[in-house]
């Protein structure tokens, strides 16, 4: 494995593949449900002091 | 009997160090072992004036652990003194040069001095006492492991006194942020591993169904140090009694191993876990569940997938091949994103208690600091393309960049969590003066808007005066120029620094007063009381 | 649910919690830190690199111990002031013998990479001691007392062996004779052909104007001097070195 394939790779489909988990980040971020158990979730620090 | 095992284990320790003051192979070794000594002979001779006969009394193992949180928040604000102390000191030597007392008080050595008392001692102690208060409460569960958290906190002081006297000595590695040496490397590993599992034993033994997202910036900050820590710091010594390592790696791969290091040093002990402290803190304070528990989920992810690659940006159009360098541009770049969805949670945590803003200088503090937390954050990705890079490496751009990260949001947030903290701890009614936190929030918040400025000033015009060139093509400008060129904005800086400092002084008085249970009399801040009282 | 209920998994459990962040942190480093082991591109083939002689290794030392490296960089990037100011650009090769590497982050001061033989060994020792009587812009701070500290390791040879032990091809001859060569080579009375065999390039003689004894002072200055002379850039090819 030589170090031009490194380099193509790094900028071509390395640099593709993560701009595509960014997206998909985001779509997961804002798709539908599981927005109760999320918010249960965030009361925890109120429960006990 | 109380502190039997400890008197033995302390003197054991003790005798050992005096025998490496006595036989070590180098001068520094020698002295270092001797700090090492009196200390340790002062911890035994304490424990043994403490001896008690009488059984310990039944510790409830259902009431939280508080006892190495009080210490750690009163560690915590000393260290954060004589860091900050020492920055102003080494601020000052760069304005006036005479300043420097050789050899043990020279700006080099003086320098690690600063940077580890600030990250590691402040930051550390900081990150320690919040990270064992927080796993408590919202694990709903006592430390696990016993005396392990006492361990840890002494552990980790005597870490930090065996690395800031060996900086002095000249006991050092050589590389920054990881200068100390081998042994006390070792050392550190210890304390870290019976950190990791007294966090992660508390964390198994909970009584709450979920892990709070908190505790999982903490863990991930916890561990991935555990790892940078001992990679970055593997070295060959010279000799088992002296204090000199060679490093196992060397020239490009040694950078390339440190800078890993160094940067995930900023992204893990500096962001993680300072961001783990936000989601507790900023909640409690503001009354309110954290804006988004699902993009906090994300966020964390994408933060510790992308902050481990950014290492390169360190060395951009150095001897590093281009590849590296071009992947830790392009991460440094994509980490703009992560960074800013912590700080849009953060902040979006008051939306419906903007006011608190105004009536509440604790909910101010940590605004603050997630604003500086914003902007530090996009500045990074910024100066990590390569074009901005070649202006603003080697130049003051940088240590601007750090101080409003380091400064701005480490500081800051840090503040917030002990001024909401330490009543709590000490069961105290509230602070002992709310308008001493609005003073320490100005002059923290103008010492921090005068030094970056300063340090963005002085990096920029550094950086073009090498680069300047004349008509008929030769340089105008000489190195020597451009060092007198930067002596105001090194004043200026000193300054800046001297301000924040001063804020800090205000804090360690505040927080000692509350302590000791005074309540300072004075006029509430306004807005602070609700003009319209309920019917009696 | 789906994908949530799966996460819900790791919510729970804080081992799998620590395995998925310690997964998670390990691919970068192990994509971008492991491949300049194996790569034999990373590090040009160069003619002329050698491992430190022991009184520069002493020297280095010394440069480590004072944290000189906060202020000077020893990286020359390749742009047309900095090689016009300092000489050609750093190559990996020049570092390939340096544990720790010494590149710096910061240029309070100028660039040492190539500071070997611009200036005399009298320069130095003044500038080293009181830097405002040579350059009256410095700030930097002095370092006097290397002149009056004699260098005191009991055994030099173990510093050698450390090294070699990481990497750095120092010779059983080398190391046999590292205590002598130390001496050797900032005293002018000591015959110094088979040092200058061992190290070729070494700058031997008094470095610190006091040639009864060797100091910290001699040690850095033999350092310093020979920062950046080891490659001959006259049949250096920068079109074959290029990564």
């Amino acid at each position: 494995m030589g170090y031009n394939l490194m380099r193509e790779f790094a900028d071509s489909w390395g640099l593709l593949a993560m701009a595509l988990f960014f997206v998909g980040c985001i779509a997961f971020a804002l798709r539908p449900g599981g927005r109760t158990r999320a918010d249960q979730t965030a009361q925890i620090p109120f429960k006990d002091d | 009997m109380r502190f039997a095992t400890e008197i033995v284990v302390f003197s054991v320790f003790a005798f050992a160090a005096l025998v490496g003051a006595g036989l070590g192979v180098d001068a520094p070794f020698r002295q270092h072992m001797w700090v090492l000594f009196f200390v340790l002979a002062g911890f035994t001779a304490i424990l043994l004036r403490n001896i008690e006969f009488k059984p310990a009394a039944p510790i409830d193992p259902s009431a939280y652990m508080d006892g190495p949180i009080r210490y750690g928040a009163i560690a915590t604000v000393f260290w954060g003194v004589v860091g900050m102390l020492v920055g102003v000191v080494i601020a000052l030597q760069l304005a006036y040069p005479d300043l420097n007392i050789q050899p043990w008080f020279n700006f080099g050595r003086l320098r690690p001095l600063h940077t580890s008392g600030v990250v590691f001692a402040f930051g550390g102690n900081a990150l320690i006492c919040t990270s064992l208060y927080v796993v408590q409460r919202t694990c709903r569960a006592r430390l696990f492991g016993g005396k392990l958290a006492w361990f840890v906190f002494w552990g980790y002081q005597l870490f930090i006194v065996m690395a800031a006297t060996g900086y002095l000595l000249g006991v050092t590695e050589g590389r920054e942020y990881a200068e100390p040496e081998w042994y006390v490397d070792i050392w550190l590993t210890i304390v870290w591993v019976a950190y990791l599992i007294l966090f992660l034993g508390t964390i198994l033994k909970r009584r709450e169904p979920h892990i709070y997202v908190a505790n999982w910036f903490y863990l991930s900050f916890i561990v991935t140090i555990a790892m940078l820590h001992v990679i970055d710091n593997l070295t060959m010594p010279a000799s088992l009694l002296g204090s000199k390592s060679y490093s196992a790696f060397s020239g490009v791969q040694d950078a390339l191993t440190q800078w890993w290091y160094g940067h995930n040093a900023v992204g893990f002990f500096l962001t993680a876990g300072f961001l783990g402290m936000m989601y507790y803190f900023v909640p409690k304070q503001a009354n309110r569940p954290v804006y988004s528990y699902r993009l906090s989920i994300i966020h964390f992810w994408a933060l510790i997938f992308l902050y481990i690659w950014a290492g390169p940006h360190h060395l951009h159009y150095t001897a590093l091949p281009d590849w590296a360098q071009t992947l830790g541009m392009a991460f440094s770049i994509m980490l703009w994103m992560p960074s800013w969805g912590g700080m849009i949670n953060g902040l979006m945590t008051l939306s419906g208690a903007w006011d608190k803003i105004r009536t509440d200088p604790i909910i101010r503090m940590m605004v603050a600091a997630i604003a500086f937390y914003g902007m530090s954050t996009f500045e990074g990705p910024i100066m990590s393309i390569r074009t901005v890079n070649s202006l603003s490496h080697y130049t003051d751009w940088t240590i601007g960049h750090v101080h409003s990260g380091a400064l701005g949001w480490v500081g800051m947030i840090s503040f917030g969590a002990l001024y909401y903290m330490v009543p709590k701890l000490w069961n105290r009614e509230r602070l002992y003066s709310l308008r001493f936190v609005t003073w320490h929030f100005w002059l923290a918040t103008l010492g921090i808007v005068v030094y970056a400025a300063a340090m963005w000033v002085s990096g920029v015009m550094q950086g073009l005066m090498w680069r300047e060139y004349n008509d008929q093509g030769f340089l105008v400008y000489s190195f020597a120029e451009s060092v007198a060129a930067m002596h105001p904005y090194y004043v200026m800086r000193a300054a800046g620094g001297t301000m924040y400092l001063a804020g800090m002084l205000i804090m360690a008085w505040n927080i000692t007063m509350t302590i000791l249970g005074r309540q300072r009399e004075e006029q509430p801040l306004p807005g602070s009381v609700s003009a319209f009282q309920p019917a009696e | 649910m789906g994908l949530m209920a799966k996460h819900a998994l790791i919510e729970r459990n804080a081992t799998l919690l620590l395995v998925g962040s310690l997964l998670v942190v390990t691919i970068g480093g192990i994509v971008e830190i492991a491949p300049l082991f194996y790569l034999d591109n990373t590090i040009e083939k160069v003619e002329g690199m050698r491992p430190y002689s022991p009184l520069e290794l002493a020297g280095r030392n010394i440069y480590v111990r004072e944290g000189c490296y906060l202020c000077h960089s020893q990286m020359i990037r390749p742009f047309r002031d900095e090689v016009e100011r300092y000489g050609h650009y750093s190559l990996a090769a020049e570092s390939m013998y340096d544990h720790p590497f010494q590149w710096g982050s910061k240029r309070t001061g100028p660039d040492l990479a190539r500071v070997g033989d611009r200036y005399s060994n009298e320069w130095h020792t003044q500038h080293l001691t009181n830097p405002r009587s040579v350059v009256p812009e410095s700030i930097m701070p002095s370092y006097g007392f290397l002149k009056d500290t004699q260098i005191a390791v009991k055994d030099f040879s173990t510093h050698l062996l450390a090294n070699a032990r990481v990497g750095v091809p120092y010779t059983p001859d080398m190391i046999a004779n590292a205590n002598a060569d130390l001496k050797a080579q900032a005293d002018p009375a000591a015959d110094t052909t088979e040092l200058e065999k061992r190290y070729p390039k070494a700058k031997v003689g008094d470095f610190d104007g006091d040639p009864a004894q060797v100091t910290e002072m001699d040690a850095l200055i033999a350092y310093l001097q020979m920062l950046g002379t080891l490659v001959d850039f006259k049949t250096y090819d920068d079109a074959a070195g290029y990564r």
